[in-house]
Order: structure tokens, then sequence, then C-alpha cells
């Protein structure tokens, strides 16, 4: 009885946080009826896909799911570059100002960056950046957080490893990239899909940069097609399925590398 | 020498940090006290900026809305507390509970302004549940309760897992001792979890509040401040002037403003959240 009672507590719950999904799913696959009717219904009338293939026909769909791939590629494969190379020396050399840069980077996460993009328009101005991928990704690439995970990543493994290495007379370089970063590929897999849903749900940053709409990612692109066909709700709820699929997918599959990302950060 | 490999491997990062995240907050803030323009030469102007914007009806209404704000924070811990308690433990199927719970969070904030938009219609199917007939989005009287109610919507997952990650490093033999010294479930929880999961809910507070004080993405693609201006929230009000209007001394001075506040409080925080050391 307790047990029901309890299902029926986290069902009433599920059913908040997912009916907003549900209801945009049945009015993109819906082709009769009003989509504001009284009563509406649940569950799909006359289900196709027609509504999907409208929005492949009427907006450069094909052009935002580039952009939103190679914006979110790009992204991840700088990030787990640039952040593993500062995360390693941070965790395991000794050096004159290691304190204080571990202090500096601690320092960005209680900066107030909520509207850097303000100044960061200027710099990427100023840079000639403006309408490319590289000034969407580049404010994004290096995070406090990817960091601090790597860090803690590189300082579980054991001395012995780098020692031996030494010894047989390898170069710091290659104790990175041939032993260190193979250690901590599991982390590697943590950052890098933390960061992929991340750079694909970016919103306000790549709107700021990209000034053509055949240029922007689809998070900022679905709202454009909101913009341009006011009035087709359904085509509009297609392109939003579109939009959030992937990052869906990609969150149910890898579920654990979520939570273990959350546990590592909370550390 | 020694230290030179270590500094060639952080020179990449550094250099980014130093050009998008520490240059922003300096040059920005010199910038509040400017009258800088991209098409003529830069003035110190003092405090111009904020008395303008202190002056401005839209900017008042957004910082009083930022504090009016501050009511999701109780909202969304408590709420993401109670959640991890309902979801920390190995019944069927728990797995796909919490999933459903998180999937809001790894939606981007445009498609979510998108489906709360279909569902705050007024022929929408909220009304239609309640039997009511508001404009949600429209009505200025709850305008800003619904961009209230889509952001705590947005962030209850996210602190559930953070409650849940420190559930589960609550040792069992506490809970098990206590259960052999006769304590109800409640009077564990609340002599033993709580005091447990005290660094963990401070943490969250803070974050929450500081999140609360900030918000502004979800105006943007719920309402953009309207109507009648009742949605705007400060951080807003520096986007919106920043890049609609283009004035970016005054959006930078309203961000400084929000800034201090935000710094006030999470230090009032720290103060009387702290963990006590026995």
């Amino acid at each position: 009885m307790k047990t029901i009672a309890h299902y029926a507590l986290l069902a009433a719950i599920a059913l908040l946080c997912i009916f907003p999904f549900w209801w945009t799913l049945v009015t993109a696959l819906s082709t009769e009826g009003n989509v504001l009717a009284f009563p509406p219904s649940f569950w799909p009338k006359e289900p196709s896909l027609e509504n999907f293939a409208e929005v492949f026909r009427v907006i450069p769909i094909w052009a935002f799911l580039k952009n939103s791939i190679l914006i979110t590629a790009l992204t991840v494969a700088w990030k787990l570059v640039l952040c593993s190379m500062a995360a390693y020396p941070l965790a395991r050399m000794q050096f004159r100002g290691r304190k204080l840069v571990f202090g500096l980077i601690l320092a960005t996460l209680v900066l107030p960056s909520e509207v850097n993009f303000l100044v960061n328009f200027i710099t990427v101005t100023e840079l000639g950046l403006v309408d490319t991928y590289s000034g969407v990704i580049l404010p994004n690439v290096v995070t406090a957080v990817a960091i601090l995970l790597l860090k803690q990543a590189f300082e579980e493994i054991p001395q012995d490893l780098i020692d031996a290495a030494r010894v047989d007379g390898a170069s710091e370089w290659t104790i990175f990239t041939r032993i260190m970063l193979p250690l901590v590929a599991p982390w590697l897999a943590t950052v890098g899909i933390l960061t992929a849903v991340e750079a694909w749900n970016e919103y306000i940053w790549p709107s700021i940069v990209m000034s053509k709409p055949d240029e922007f990612p689809l998070s900022v692109g679905v709202l454009y097609l909101r913009g341009t066909f006011g009035s087709s709700t359904r085509v509009i709820a297609a392109g939003t399925i579109i939009t959030i699929l992937p990052t869906l997918a990609a969150f149910l599959f890898t579920q654990r590398y979520f939570m273990r990302g959350m546990d590592g950060a909370v550390k | 020498m020694r230290a030179l490999p270590a500094w060639l491997f952080l020179a990449p990062a550094l250099l980014l940090l130093a050009v998008f995240a520490f240059w922003p907050v300096l040059f920005g803030s010199v910038l509040a006290f400017t009258d800088f323009s991209l098409v003529r030469p830069t003035h110190w102007v003092g405090l111009e900026n904020f008395r303008y914007i202190f002056d401005n009806e839209m900017f008042v209404t957004g910082l009083k809305n930022s504090l009016v704000f501050l009511l999701i924070v109780p909202c969304v811990q408590l709420g993401a507390l109670a959640l991890a308690v309902l979801v920390n433990n190995q019944l069927p199927g728990i797995r796909l509970f919490r999933a459903a719970y998180y999937v809001p969070v790894v939606t981007t904030v445009s498609v979510v302004g998108i489906m709360w938009g279909f569902m705050f219609h007024e022929q929408g199917v909220l009304n239609y549940l309640l039997g009511t007939n508001i404009g949600w989005l429209q009505d200025d009287s709850v305008a800003l309760a619904a961009v209230m109610f889509v952001t705590l919507w947005r962030g209850l997952g996210w602190y559930m897992v953070m409650y849940l990650a420190a559930l589960q490093s609550v040792p069992a033999e506490m809970q098990e001792a206590a259960i052999l010294d006769g304590a109800s479930r409640w009077q564990r929880f609340w002599h033993i979890t709580v005091p447990m999961l005290r660094p963990t809910i401070m943490v969250c507070t803070i974050l929450s509040v500081l999140g609360a004080l900030k918000a502004y993405q979800e105006v943007d693609v719920l309402t953009q401040g309207g109507p009648m201006n009742s949605t705007f929230t400060a951080l807003y009000y520096a986007y919106d002037q920043g890049l609609k209007h283009l004035k970016l001394p005054r959006a930078l001075a309203a961000s400084f403003v929000v800034s201090l506040i935000c710094i006030g409080i999470a230090l009032l925080c720290l103060r009387y959240l702290k963990p006590k050391h026995r």
C-alpha cells in the first residue's frame, strides 16, 4: 500500500516534468483538428510525419543541424584538449604560482559571468570573429568545472607510472599523451558528454554572434521558426522535437555520466 | 627550468580565460562608469549611468522582480530535497523516474520557452485542465509568476541530483544505529540526514539564490519583459539595453548593481549557513 502511494507520487511529479514534452510531441504528430481546440486531445489524431516533412521544406533545418553539430563537436574537442592540458600540471607538477593559477581558475566560478557576453561581443568583433564558428566556440571551451573534474582524475593516477616513464626518458608531452590521457578516458567521456549537451543547448551567445539565419544552430533557429511561422504551431512543435531529440537521446543513454559529473562537482 | 612545461601546458587555457572570463568582468566594470559607444570617443561620466538606471522605471521594476524571484529558492530547494528523498531507494524503475525529473535540465531554454508558450496559451492546455481562462503570459498580474514557475521547473532536477549524491554518501551504519535506538523515521531524517546534508544545502541554496537574482533567459524566451514591462528582471534589463538598444554602459551599470547584490547575499548566506564545527 505504501509502495503504491510512493509510486503514485513519483508518477504525478514525473507527469509534471514530462507533460510539456508529450504535449509538444502530440501537437507535432497531429494533422487534424485545431491545435488549441477545446477539449484538447492528449493523443495524436491522425498521426503522421507531415509536419516534420514541412519543417525540412520551409526552413533551412539542414543548415541549423549542420551548425549545431559542428559547434558541438568543435566545442567538445577543444575543451577536452585545452582543459586536460591545463588540469595535468595543476594535478601532477610542482611549480611556482601553481596555487595562484588554481585560485584564479576557481575565481571564475564566482565571478559575475552572466552578462560577460556584452563585453565578449566587443572582443569577438575586434578579433573579426563575428559570424564564425570560432566566435561561438572560443568563449566556451575553457571552464573551471571541466578543469576541476580532470584535475581530480589526474590526481588519482599512481606516481610510479610517471616516475617509470621519466626513468625511460619520456618527455612530459609523451607522458601526458601516452600515459595520462588514456588513464583518465572515463573522465574525458564525462566532461565530453556534459559539454556536448551544454554546447548543443547554448542559446543566448550563438544568437548574438551569428547574425544570419543560415548560420544559426538549432537552439536559435527553433525560435526563429516561431518568429517566421507564428501561425503554424504544428510545424514549430515538429522543429522543437527535432531540436531536443539528440540531447534527450544522449542523456537517456549516458545517464550515469551526468550523475557522475555531479558527484565530482560536489566534491 | 622545471616550471616551463607546466606553463606551456597551461598557457592556452589561461589565455582564453583571461580574454573571455576576466577581461569582460574588469573591462565591463570600468565601462559602467563611462559613456562608451563604438562610434565616438569615450568619456568618464562617474555615476551618471547608475543615476539613469535608478530613475528608469524598467530597471527599478526589474530589480524588484529579481528580488521577488528569490521566492522560488525555498520552493526549489525543499522540492528538490523531497524529490531526492523520494528517489533515494532501489524500487524497480526508479532510474526512469530520476531521468524524467532531469529531462527539463537538459533541454535548451529556447525549446522550454516554446513548450511553455503552448502550455500557457489562453486557449491552451493549462487553462483547459484548470478550467480557467487566464492569459498566463499576457496578464501583467500573473506573467511574472508564470515565468518564475518555468524557472523552478527547469531547476528542480539539477538540485535533486545534487541532493541525491549527498544522500547516498550518508553512511548507512548511522541510520541503522538510530533505528536500534528506536528513533522514528522523521527523527532520523531531522537529526541524522539533515545535519549530514548541511554543506550541500548551503552550496545549493547559494547557487539557487544567485541563479534567481540573475534570471533573464526564461524572460527572453517567454515574455521578452512584457506585458507592460511586468516581467523585466534586473539582468533582462541589462540584456535588453545592451543588445537591443546598444546602450552598453547602462547595461553594464545594471549588471554591476546585480553583481554587488549577489556578492552581498552570498556573504550573508555563508555567514548564517556555515557548517557548525565542534
